[in-house]
């Protein structure tokens, strides 16, 4: 009976036309950046300061020990650099985008540090669904923030503060 | 036919679960974070010099093993107290240790009729499982709390009965919750122990005269200078089972990952009265390699 069921797909099987745009048979679409900010588009969603996860810090001192909106938009897309480069974890970031993400990590840490932004993103368990990273990748992706923070001379005190504020995401941003 | 497909779609079911299911270990790749999985304590067990945390040894995350060794000597004015030991790690979840410690009492040796020098001994054997929590992530008021048991056996039995103890194997029971405080840089323990060794065991357990488990405490808090550096302190009470004025356990200490492999601790410990010889006080130094 399987004999017959397996001779039968095998039939059943036809060869594959020349030149099939695979993309379209399969609904793929083309992803295309966005001429101005050189992002990709996203699903809709709410945006809200929420989504960044956390309250912010209230206070001067913090964003003056983090260099100000430039200076944690620098460590932001330092940490991003530092991910991708790191053996360790730079699969989970492939084919994912990059602009956007260094974007909106700069937002999210420029909230969470009071130092006066707004954050447009994603809230975190969305944005994480599906990636499979563990608590050894965040591990990674700590040190990666650690090392950033640290070339930018942020005192580790006030490291500590950040990382206050987002070790508490730990369960959104990770799987299993 | 329908009896094909459904036979092929429980092949299928079975196969992706045991995929699932066999997730594999990592070996020694060293996930933790620097110095989240604690120093050795003197019995092998992870934690501060001489108080059990509830962290897990070994550099592993939730998918792997890990491995760890220390040598740790402390130097008293009358005693030489040493121990070393190795400690398995698996998925950051369970912790095995084995620990020997080796307690020389130079000339005292010779005074309490033992001869110069003469050195007791112990084997502990630990084991450590974390129940819940995390000492760096999840709830910032949830801590990492960890159950152990450590199975002591002295391997002076004539000496430590004729000293007056009722037993020369005991186990000791131990809960612990450990959290690191990001925002303010501290790290806070605190262990229920539940045991009736003397001086950790080094001589007996209980008394001849029917004394037993109690329950005692042990504490920590440290503040972390750097990654790689924390400084702290902790104490640890003690049974005075024997009635020899056996004193609560102090420490000051200062510990260093030289690299994310080598954590160093230097410490000044306050052992108090040891065998009714008083102010015990010296350095206590201690070098881990983990893996
Ligand atoms: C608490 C730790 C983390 C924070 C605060 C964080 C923050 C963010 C933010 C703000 C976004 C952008 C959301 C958006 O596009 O709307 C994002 C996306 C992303 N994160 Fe994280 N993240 C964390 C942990 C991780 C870890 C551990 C990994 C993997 C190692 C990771 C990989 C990614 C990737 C690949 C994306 C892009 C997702 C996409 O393109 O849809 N993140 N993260």
């Amino acid at each position: 009976m399987i004999k017959t069921a397996i001779l039968t797909l095998f039939l059943l099987q036809q060869a594959p036309a020349e030149n099939v745009d695979w993309d379209k048979e399969f609904g793929v679409e083309e992803r295309v950046r966005d001429p101005e900010t050189g992002e990709f588009p996203v699903e809709p969603y709410q945006q809200s300061n929420e989504n960044a996860g956390a309250k912010p810090f209230q206070g001067e001192q913090l964003p003056a020990a983090f260099g100000g909106r430039e200076g944690i938009q620098k460590i932001a897309d330092r940490t991003v650099e530092l991910s991708e480069a790191d053996p360790r974890i730079s699969d989970i970031f492939v084919s994912h985008d990059m602009v956007r993400l260094k974007r909106t990590l700069g937002e999210q840490f420029c909230y969470l540090l009071g130092a006066g932004c707004d954050y447009s993103g994603r809230d975190m368990r969305t944005a994480h669904a599906g990636l499979g990273a563990t608590k050894a990748d965040l591990n990674a992706l700590v040190e990666n923030l650690q090392k950033a923070m640290r070339e930018a001379k942020v005192p580790f005190a006030d490291q500590n503060k950040l990382l206050s504020k987002l070790a508490p995401m730990s369960k959104d941003v990770t799987e299993r | 036919m329908r009896k094909i497909v459904l036979i092929s779609g429980c092949m299928v079911s079975a196969f992706c679960a045991s995929v699932a299911q066999a997730e594999e270990l990592e070996w020694f790749e060293g996930d933790k974070l620097v110095l989240t999985n604690g120093a050795s304590t003197v019995e092998g067990a992870s934690g501060g010099g001489i108080a059990t945390w509830a962290t897990i040894s070994g550099l592993e995350m939730d998918n792997g093993v890990g491995v760890s060794a220390h040598i740790t000597a402390i130097d008293l004015p009358d005693f030489g107290f040493q121990s070393h030991g190795v400690s398995i790690g698996i998925k950051n979840r369970v912790e095995l240790s084995y620990a020997r410690q080796n307690f020389d009492t130079r000339d005292v040796g010779e005074a309490l009729g033992l001869g110069q020098g003469y050195v007791f001994n112990q084997d502990v054997f630990g084991a450590k499982v974390r129940l819940f929590g995390d000492m760096v992530y999840g709830d910032p008021l949830l801590p990492q709390v960890s159950v152990g048991v450590q199975h002591k056996r002295n391997l002076d039995g004539p000496v430590v009965r004729a000293v007056g103890a009722a037993d020369d194997e005991g186990t000791d029971y131990t809960i612990s919750a450990t959290k690191l405080f990001l925002r303010h840089s501290i790290l806070m323990n605190a262990t229920v122990r539940y045991t009736n060794a003397n001086q950790t065991g080094l001589l007996g357990f209980g008394s001849a005269s029917g004394k037993g488990h109690t329950v005692q405490f042990e504490g920590s808090i440290a503040y972390q200078l750097s990654r790689r550096a924390v400084i702290g302190a902790e104490v640890r009470t003690k049974p005075d089972n024997l009635d020899l004025g056996e004193d609560d356990w102090i420490d000051l200490f200062a510990a260093y990952a030289i690299s994310d492999n080598i954590t160093v601790t230097a410490a000044y410990a306050d052992l108090g009265s040891i065998a009714t010889f008083e102010d015990q006080r010296g350095a206590f130094l201690s070098a881990q390699l983990a893996f």
